[in-house]
């Protein structure tokens, strides 16, 4: 109970940090995007120029408290500021658009590399003595030394390039609807093999050296030892003695392993052009929407540290220490 | 003789390194009957850790068994297959490790971890049957029945080992193998574990190998007492006879170590040196460097054991042919 | 206790393979100019222009990008400032992790409260959207700018790491030692605690490395960077923005990814043969 509360409260202050954080940020810039942006909207309409000023601050007749409680009404209407680079949509409609995308691709893709990156850890790991194991391991290292976006680009290259097997770009064939049904769905789920592929490879490297690490160390303790002296089978001692020990670590430095995740797909949906947040992110970089900006890196950070509190969760569960909230 | 359980002849077992093998248990003898308790002592790094281990064949990665005997009944425990092995460790013969340890699973209810050692070795056993079969061996070391579904961070020390004591006798096993049971608890606790042990043994009558450095503790409850020095077994006999005449200088040494709670406050005396790297085991006798009464041929020549009176055995050649001791 | 760290490292093979990767980098960095055949913003010789977008011939190893430069020479002259950025971004994050850890670590109570708050905000905000937010809001492109962010923001991890070997090693004897024979503060730290955590620091020192040649090609790539500078991230960006793929131009995106890989496997085999050298249980025997 105690740890519960305790999560929750962590994670109240810390969307509330976030929140200040995103608040702080264009006001603590030099004011030199501002004004370079205001002059090239001259051309705009006055509602425009005042979403950019809004963004940043720039109505210095408004006392900053003010500017802070209005930032913070603003949040929980749901009201992000109007976006340059599309205005002039609000911020959120656009956001609302690529969020999906985004969420199905990540969330699939972390999922299946956590599976994947636990298993090939946990038998790396167990099976240490053998060649196949070193090569492996070696094989992941190599991989983890990429940026993500490269091997993105190299998968698209081989497999959708030379050889057409799969689509270039894009999350769906281009004029297809929903209303379009299964054929619908099939054009989602093969256009996100390619993509998904690369933000499962390139992070599964994480995991993997992560557990195979934790399960090295959890090896050795004496409790396996006495498992093996009871005469238990080897896949009780793997999974309920060792994996269930090693999996502890990782679960809690989920938050950080999130992180990469999130930066490698964000990179990928650019190499794919894939219409998520992170293709959003990009374009709004290159056409310096501010207040776009600032809200997808907001977003991020709420996913996170949702993501974060749901592994809090996941321990809790997991290990009876944390559940009474003895020291280990 | 009929109710010999264990025979352990010239064994040798350590552990192989780049540099070679370090001989931690270095030609040990010694026998072992129904019922009866042998006390092995030393100090850290004696060597006793790995005798167990090597007993249960529970030596990893790089520790082995080099040569020996390990009679069990009648059968060579060191030709036993892997399969074979299985089977027999904890049916047997079982082990009680260290309370320092951290020999129970943290995220396994206690429950899970006496039922699952029942189920291994007893394949058709209900799951009503195994948790009662708990129950028993709970009730057994004093532990109350509502604690079975209990986490190990739950428990006392001195309940953890009470819990170990009790799996490692759920399948009612000939030989329980002691290493440090009560070393890291405090004197109380250690008190009653030891009677504890003693009212399990007798009840059930199995017998016990109980390692420990603590002198003091194997002197009340042995049977037999052996001493262990770099490897090596350097006496062994009836408990009060060690206690009493004391043979070997290492012993006597020994013996000195601990101040007596009454009588006069002389000043101790511990035995000045260290013990020799086991990885290149001196040809002598081990204790030579440390050793009061040393003679030339005690650093070339290791001595047999000589049984003075009654299973009284020493290595060393100050008794080397003289038939009375007093 | 660190020359006998240094012999193992040595004799490590991983270790082995990663510094001879690293050094065959610094060479070419170093010895650009004699080992590039053009100035990585040439685009004619005495023969004429060179072709654009030209494939790999003998007379451009690697071919041309689109505005006609050899790609090769650009690789190499690349490695200069792909290899600066990572390593100074490196120490830089390191020196700072180092001593926030210690800090944090060491002295504990007040400071230590504030250092770990601000670590942990850090360590739950994703990186690279952090760093495309501070860059994009940067007007100022350059490799400079670059270094500062990815500085910025990569401290958090290996403070957090550091912190904690700290406490641990703080509760040995041999400080306890030093602290009731009077020592002052800042002798323990270097003199007993530093030693005993040179391996992890080496270790976050790699893994900041490889992070800051990733990152600041991910940035370069974005096109956060100078894109006029010559850095294997910018020839990504023209890469990228000149549809090497659509013209089947493997020979423009392939080799600056293969560079930043083998570089970042470099530094990864050195961490890992650490890590092997300091935790005996991962040591083979």
């Amino acid at each position: 109970m105690k740890y519960f509360l305790r999560r929750i409260l962590w994670l109240v202050f810390a969307i509330f940090i976030a929140l200040t954080i995103n608040f702080m940020l264009p006001r603590l810039m030099p004011g030199d995007p501002a004004i370079i942006l205001i002059q090239r909207l001259e051309g705009l309409e006055p509602a425009a120029i005042n979403a950019v000023r809004n963004a940043f601050g720039l109505e210095t007749d408004k006392n900053i408290i003010i500017q802070y409680k209005d930032y913070l009404i603003d949040l929980l209407h749901g009201d992000l500021g109007i976006s340059i680079s599309h205005y002039p949509t609000p911020v959120w409609n656009v956001l609302r658009k690529a969020l999906p995308w985004t969420i199905g691709l990540m969330g699939i893709s972390t999922v299946l590399s956590f599976i994947f990156g636990t298993l090939i850890g946990i038998t790396l790991a167990w099976k240490r003595k053998s060649r196949i194991s070193d090569a492996v391991l070696g094989l992941f290292l190599f991989i983890r030394s990429f940026p993500y976006f490269w091997f993105g680009l190299i998968l698209v290259y081989f497999l959708a390039f030379n050889n057409p097997i799969f689509p270039l770009g894009g999350a769906t064939k281009v004029g297809l609807m929903p209303a379009d049904g299964w054929e619908y769905i099939k054009s989602i789920l093969y256009h996100g093999i390619l993509p998904g592929m690369t933000i499962t490879i390139t992070s599964m490297g994480y995991w993997i050296l992560t557990i195979r690490n934790n399960m090295i160390n959890v090896l050795a303790e004496d409790y396996i030892t006495v498992a093996k002296a009871k005469g238990l089978s080897m896949s009780r001692i793997k999974n309920l003695y060792a994996a269930k020990n090693a999996i502890l670590p990782s679960v809690s430095g989920f938050a950080m392993a999130l992180g990469f995740v999130i930066g490698g797909s964000l990179l990928t949906e650019m190499v794919f052009s894939y219409p998520g947040v992170g293709f959003m992110l990009y374009q709004a970089v290159q056409q310096q929407d501010y207040p776009l900006l600032q809200a997808i890196f907001l977003f991020i950070i709420l996913g996170v540290l949702f993501s974060n509190f749901i592994a809090d969760l996941v321990i809790m569960i997991l290990d009876p220490r944390v559940r009474d909230g003895a020291k280990k | 003789m009929s109710d010999k359980l264990l025979e352990v002849q010239n064994l040798i077992a350590g552990y192989q390194t780049k540099m070679g093998r370090v001989l931690a248990v270095n030609d040990v003898s010694f026998e072992l009957k129904k019922g009866e308790l042998i006390g092995i002592a030393g100090e850290s790094g004696c060597g006793k850790s790995t005798l167990a281990y090597s007993i249960m064949n529970l030596l990893e990665d790089n520790g082995a068994i080099f040569s020996g005997e390990i009679n069990f009944s009648g059968d060579n425990l060191v030709d036993f297959s892997a399969k074979e092995i299985k089977q027999f460790r904890w049916q047997k013969m079982s082990m009680v490790f260290q309370s320092a340890m951290n020999a129970l699973n943290p995220v396994m209810k206690i429950s899970e971890q006496l039922i699952d050692a029942l189920k291994a070795h007893q394949k058709g056993i209900s799951e009503k049957e195994a948790r009662k079969r708990a129950e028993e061996m709970l009730e057994l070391v004093d532990i109350q029945k509502d604690r079975l579904d209990a986490y190990p961070h739950q428990l006392s020390g001195g309940m953890k080992q009470r819990v170990m004591i009790a799996m490692a006798m759920i399948l009612n096993p000939d030989l329980v193998i002691m290493d440090e049971p009560t070393t890291a608890l405090d004197v109380v606790v250690q008190r009653n574990i030891i009677e504890k042990i003693e009212d399990l043994r007798s009840e059930f009558n199995f017998s016990i190998i109980f390692i420990t450095h603590d002198l003091s503790l194997l002197v009340e409850i042995s049977d037999k007492l052996a001493i262990m020095y770099a490897g090596k077994i350097l006496e062994i006999g009836p408990a009060a006879k060690i206690y009493s005449n004391p043979l070997h200088p290492y012993t006597k040494g020994l013996m000195n170590s601990f101040p007596p709670l009454t009588g006069e406050i002389e000043e101790m005396s511990g035995i000045e040196g260290k013990p020799p790297d086991l990885l290149n085991p001196p040809a002598g006798c081990p204790f030579y460097p440390r050793c009061e009464k040393r003679m030339e041929i005690c650093k070339t020549e290791m001595p047999e054991f000589k049984e003075l009176e009654n299973e009284h055995q020493v290595k060393c050649y100050l008794y080397q042919g003289s038939d009375n001791l007093e | 206790m660190i020359k006998d760290m240094l012999k193992l490292f040595i004799t490590n093979r991983k270790a082995l393979l990663g510094v001879i990767i690293l050094s065959i980098f610094i060479f070419i960095a170093v010895f650009a100019p004699l080992i590039a055949p053009y100035h990585p913003k040439q685009s004619s010789d005495q023969e004429g222009k060179f072709q654009l977008r030209a494939a790999p011939s003998s007379k451009h190893l690697l071919g041309t990008s689109h505005a006609g430069y050899d790609i090769f020479s650009r690789l190499i002259y690349g490695t200069r400032l792909s290899l600066m950025v990572g390593i100074v971004t490196g120490v830089i994050t390191t020196f700072i992790a180092l001593t926030l850890g210690l800090l944090g670590g060491y002295y504990g109570g007040v400071i230590d409260d504030i250092i770990s708050f601000i670590n942990n905000i850090f360590l739950v905000i994703p990186s690279l959207p952090l760093i495309i937010v501070i860059a994009s809001y940067i007007t100022i492109r350059g490799v400079w700018p670059i270094i500062f962010v990815l500085s910025f923001t990569g401290w958090a991890w290996g403070t957090r790491v550091i912190r904690s070997q700290v406490l641990t090693v703080r509760e040995r004897e041999f400080v306890k030692v030093a602290e009731v024979l009077g020592e002052k503060p800042l002798v323990i730290v270097f003199r007993e605690i530093l030693p005993n955590i040179i391996s992890l620091v080496m270790a976050t020192f790699f893994t900041s490395t490889i992070a800051a040649v990733i990152g600041e090609a991910t940035l370069e790539f974005i096109g956060l960077g100078n894109i006029s500078a010559v850095t294997w991230g910018t020839m990504l960006y023209w890469a990228q923005n000149n549809a090497a793929l659509l013209y089947n131009a493997w020979w423009w995106f392939l080799p600056p990814g293969l560079f930043i890989g083998l570089l970042g496997t470099s530094f990864a085999l050195m961490n890992f043969a650490i890590d092997e050298i300091s935790n005996p249980k991962i040591r083979k025997r």
